[in-house]
This record gives C-alpha cells, sequence and structure tokens, in this order.
C-alpha cells in the first residue's frame, strides 16, 4: 500500500496505471462489455463512421469494411495483445535471468558462452527472423509467444550477470559460501532475491515493446491465426480503406498507442522507484 | 592498441559465424524447406529433383558444411525464386535501405542532440519536459501505424507528399519520418540521461570555475564525453533500428533490402532470408567494431584494457 501511494505521488504514473487497467479489462472482460457481437458482419453497416447509429445503440467508433463493430472489435483485440505481451515477458525473463544468474556466478567457460551467445542475437535482425520463423512454423499463439519470448532473453542475461559479478564479492555471498552453501542455494536464496528489482523493472519496459512486436507481426499476417480479432490484424484490414474510412485503421492504432504509453509510465515510474540507478544507464 | 584490434577483430568474426549456424538451423526448424516452396500439387519426381538441386537431400550437418565452404568463397546461393545469386539481390536493394536509414539517422540526430542537450541543461523545466514527452511518444508510437497515418495525412488527405516508392528526395521524406520517431526517442533519452551525469562532474565544476562561458563548457566539454555511451547503445541498438526499416520499406513500398526480406519470407524463398540476416549480421558486427576502434582511438584506456 506504501508502494502504491509512492507510485501515485507522480501524476503521470497514475495516468499509466489507468491506461494499462483499462487494458487488462477489455482483455479480462472481452465479450461480456463488448455492445455488439465483435463477429457479426452487417454488409449494409459497412465503413461507418464513428458515432453512428446501430441497431444495439451507436457505433462508438464506427464500423469496418465487413460492417463490424470496432468498439467491440477493440475490446476483444486487446487479449491477444496483452496475452501474449505478459507471456512472452515471461519466457524471456526466466530464460535471460537463468543464463544470467548462471553467467553470473560461473564467469569461465560456460558463462563465457553464454555471453557469446548474447553478442550473436543482438547481431541478428530480430524482426526478420521472427518472421521467418512463423512463416515456417505457421501463425499461433503459442509459436508467436515462443519466439518473441527466446528472442528477448539478452537484456536480462546481461543486466543479471553483471549485478551477480558484484554481488558475489560482497561479504553476505561470501559468508553463506564458506558456511557450504551448494550453488543452487546461492543463486537461488542470496543471488535471485537482489536482482529481482533490476529483472521487475527490465519486464515492465519489454512488455511495452513485446505488444509493438505482436501487432507488427499480425500487421503483416505472421502473427496469430488470422480468425482472431488483434489490433495489428485491423490495422492490415483498415489499410486498403485509409483514404475513405480513417477511423478503421485509426482506432486500433490509438488503442496500442495509448496501451503502450500506458505501460510505458508505468515502467519509468518503477525504475525511479525501484532502480535508480537503471535510469541513468538504460535506455 | 595491436592486441586490442586483433581481439576485437577474431570476436566479430566469432560472432559472423555463430549467426550463420544460427540462421542455417532456425530455418530449417520447420523441416525441409523444398515443401513449403514447391506448390502442393507437385510430383514426387519434381520434389526430389529440385531437393537434389538444392541439396536438401543431404544430411543437415553436410549441408551445413557445403553452405559454410561456399560462404567463404562468397557464394550464398540462389535464389530459389528469382534464379539468382542471393546475396547479389541484397547487394543490389541496399543502396535504397542505406538512403533511407541515413536520412532517418540524420533527422532523428537534428531533432535528438538539440533537444537531449537542452533537456538535460534546463532539468525539471520546459525543455525537459518536451524531450521526455518526445521520448516517451516516439517509444510508444508503432512504427506501421505511424506510417499509415501520415500516408493518410501527407498524401491522401493534403495531397502533398507522394505515398509510396522511390524518385527523388519528396517520396524520402515521409518514410524517414516514420523510421526516426523511434531512434529520436531513443537518442533524446540517452543524451539527456548521460549529458546529466556529466554535467555533474568535477571538471565540469572546475571549467565553471574557471569563468568558462556555459555554451562552450556545454558543447566542448560535456557533450564529448557524453556522446560516449550514447553512441555505443545506438550501436547496439542498430539491429532494432534496422528492423523498424523493414516495416517502413513494406508500407511505403520502399525498394530496399527489408522489403526484399518480406517479400522472401512471404516467397518461402529461404536462401534470400539466410543472406539478408548474414548481411545484416556483418553489417551490424562491422558498425559495433568501428565504434569499438574509434573510442580506443579516443579514449587510449579502452584500447589498454
Amino acid at each position: 500500500m506504501a508502494f502504491l501511494r509512492r507510485f501515485l505521488r507522480s501524476r503521470f504514473a497514475g495516468l499509466g496505471l489507468l491506461l494499462v487497467l483499462v487494458a487488462v479489462a477489455a482483455a479480462g472482460l472481452g465479450e461480456a462489455i463488448a455492445p455488439y457481437d465483435p463477429e457479426a458482419q452487417d454488409i449494409m453497416e459497412r465503413l461507418l463512421p464513428p458515432l453512428s447509429p446501430g441497431e444495439d445503440g451507436r457505433h462508438w467508433l464506427g464500423t469496418d469494411a465487413l460492417g463490424r463493430d470496432l468498439l467491440s472489435r477493440l475490446i476483444v483485440g486487446a487479449r491477444v495483445s496483452m496475452l501474449v505481451g505478459v507471456a512472452s515477458v515471461i519466457v524471456s525473463a526466466l530464460v535471460g535471468v537463468t543464463c544470467g544468474l548462471v553467467a553470473g556466478h560461473e564467469d569461465r567457460v560456460l558463462g563465457r558462452a553464454l555471453m557469446a551467445l548474447t553478442d550473436i542475437q543482438l547481431a541478428i535482425p530480430f524482426l526478420v527472423l521472427a518472421l521467418a520463423v512463423v512463416a515456417v512454423l505457421g501463425p499461433s499463439l503459442w509459436n508467436l509467444i515462443m519466439v518473441l519470448g527466446l528472442a528477448n532473453w539478452v537484456q536480462y542475461a546481461r543486466v543479471v550477470r553483471a549485478e551477480c559479478l558484484v554481488l558475489r564479492n560482497l561479504d553476505f555471498v561470501q559468508a553463506a559460501i564458506t558456511c557450504g552453501t551448494p550453488p543452487f542455494g546461492i543463486l537461488a536464496r542470496h543471488l535471485l532475491p537482489n536482482v529481482m528489482s533490476s529483472v521487475t523493472v527490465i519486464s515492465g519496459l519489454l512488455v511495452a515493446k513485446m505488444i509493438l512486436f505482436e501487432s507488427s507481426l499480425s500487421f503483416l499476417g505472421l502473427g496469430v491465426p488470422a480468425a482472431i480479432p488483434t489490433w495489428g490484424g485491423m490495422i492490415a484490414d483498415g489499410r486498403n480503406y485509409v483514404a475513405n474510412a480513417w477511423w478503421v485503421a485509426a482506432m486500433p492504432g490509438f488503442a496500442l498507442f495509448l496501451t503502450v504509453i500506458g505501460i510505458n509510465l508505468v515502467g519509468d515510474r518503477l525504475r525511479d522507484l525501484l532502480d535508480p540507478r537503471l535510469a541513468q544507464v538504460e535506455n | 592498441m595491436l592486441a586490442f584490434l586483433v581481439a576485437r577483430l577474431l570476436h566479430a568474426v566469432a560472432v559472423i559465424f555463430g549467426v550463420s549456424v544460427a540462421v542455417f538451423f532456425l530455418i530449417r526448424v520447420g523441416g525441409d524447406p523444398s515443401a513449403l516452396f514447391l506448390p502442393p500439387e507437385a510430383s514426387l519426381e519434381e520434389i526430389a529433383r529440385f531437393r537434389h538441386a538444392m541439396g536438401f537431400d543431404q544430411p543437415l550437418a553436410v549441408q551445413f558444411l557445403q553452405f559454410l565452404g561456399r560462404a567463404v568463397q562468397g557464394d550464398f546461393g540462389q535464389s530459389m525464386r528469382y534464379e539468382q545469386p542471393a546475396m547479389r539481390l541484397v547487394l543490389e536493394r541496399f543502396p535504397a535501405t542505406l538512403e533511407l536509414g541515413a536520412a532517418a539517422l540524420g533527422l532523428s540526430l537534428l531533432v535528438a542532440v538539440p533537444l537531449g542537450i537542452l533537456a538535460a541543461t534546463q532539468r525539471g523545466r520546459a525543455a525537459d519536459r518536451a524531450g521526455l514527452l518526445v521520448s516517451l511518444l516516439g517509444q510508444s508510437f508503432p512504427t506501421f501505424w505511424l506510417a499509415i497515418m501520415l500516408i493518410l495525412l501527407f498524401s491522401e488527405t493534403w495531397g502533398i507528399l507522394p505515398p509510396s516508392g522511390r524518385d527523388g528526395w519528396r517520396n524520402l521524406v515521409l518514410p524517414a519520418i516514420a523510421l526516426a520517431a523511434y531512434s529520436t526517442a531513443i537518442i533524446t533519452r540517452l543524451l539527456r540521461s548521460s549529458m546529466i551525469e556529466v554535467l555533474q562532474s568535477d571538471y565540469i565544476r572546475t571549467a565553471r570555475s574557471k569563468g568558462l562561458a556555459p555554451m562552450p563548457i556545454i558543447l566542448g566539454h560535456a557533450l564529448r564525453n557524453a556522446a560516449i555511451p550514447t553512441v555505443t547503445v545506438i550501436g547496439l541498438q542498430v539491429g532494432a533500428l534496422l528492423g523498424g526499416a523493414v516495416i517502413t520499406e513494406e508500407i511505403f513500398a520502399w525498394p530496399g533490402i527489408g522489403r526484399l526480406a518480406i517479400q522472401s519470407i512471404s516467397n518461402r524463398d529461404f536462401t534470400v532470408i539466410q543472406a539478408f540476416v548474414l548481411f545484416m549480421a556483418v553489417l551490424i558486427v562491422g558498425i559495433n567494431l568501428l565504434v569499438d576502434i574509434g573510442y580506443a582511438l579516443l579514449d587510449p584506456r579502452i584500447g589498454r584494457r
């Protein structure tokens, strides 16, 4: 509670938290709060501008080329963005933190090899490789989460390793080693808890990046299967009508933009509160 | 210094080798590329002939050694679709990407450097808020959406700039803005924080107490040192920045290597994707190598480590 009060002392962070909560609510409640059936097509009501009256009340954000209610599709589309954003960050964090802890604890052959892997990863144009892998494996939610997750572990590994190299020489870790604590105990009980604040900070900002990646891939038709409504897929649909129905592409983009701003504001605030040092070195 | 150069060079070669291993096997995780490339109605003989021609009937390890052996001689295989050397396709398209990337980076620096300096020197005031706002917005814009909105405004609504193609500087404006948004945000943010750090150091205080004017201190003393971490991180981000170019090129129909990569992915043209990723890896590693060597020359302490 005290942390939340400190968190909310910044008005921008409060705004960010509000935006995130709206997106989470949309993702969680989905169809339950959508005014229309997101899949219901009505060719007579195609490309209606925002605020147009419809059968069950207004189409607040208009309709798309198949006459589907944009607001309802936006609400349901939040689900893929949030799910992929959070799940892929969990995958990245699991892989990256494990590698970072191992490399920070054992800075010889294995540790060096893991750090060489991070160099290789950074030299690969990630988006293109992700596209190629998804093209080979076929678009599915699971493939997307794994590809995004396994491509973004580097930042965790590097930061966690650097912190462990410092922690390892502190008295309490040296004392634990002297007492005969096995390596796993050192990693899990002494190193891991002390890197958690950095991990939280990285995760907050990485969720925003992953949501942008997911929507880029869905926009190119290589994200989740096209039948599931996603913000990226909706922008791709709307792109063809941008000259006479700008709202079809603009509205999902606004939703995406506001969600990412919200997450970035929350992430920035977490960084300021949890790790003042990162604020200086990280981008 | 020589030992440092040799070590960095060896490291770069090792990284590129690692990338080639990763790419080769990742593209084949889904199995035989010919199954994806050939039409579903292809006969068994056709498939066998194609597999033999491309070498897919060999064991993976043999294929990889052959691939490496040829790559060292500059042969990256034939494009499965265009029946031309894959690397030539990439190299032919590269000047267009270079032009777009240079324009975007120039634009980013033009905005980010003054803004980052102002934000750091006017900490907490209007200029600082503007800097933070630019970095927040730039980082949060989905590149592809920004691109479509730029087309909507400047091409469809006002009709002052062309939405696609590449013939003349007018075609360059919109894609360069779309691509520059993210890097402007990153550079502003990094330069601001490293300037703030440098401005608190002792030698700046000394320069101030000597009575030097603020401008020479900021531009001559502080900026030079604040630029080092900024340029390093930009070097590390080259991959991400060029990734943005892939989508930007696709939307503006800009005939660069990013568009080639997307086309090759939808054509399942794996030799071209392989050549593209390797080319990018050499580019990224090369840029970082130059950055490292540049520092060793600028700052003798780095070379001696």
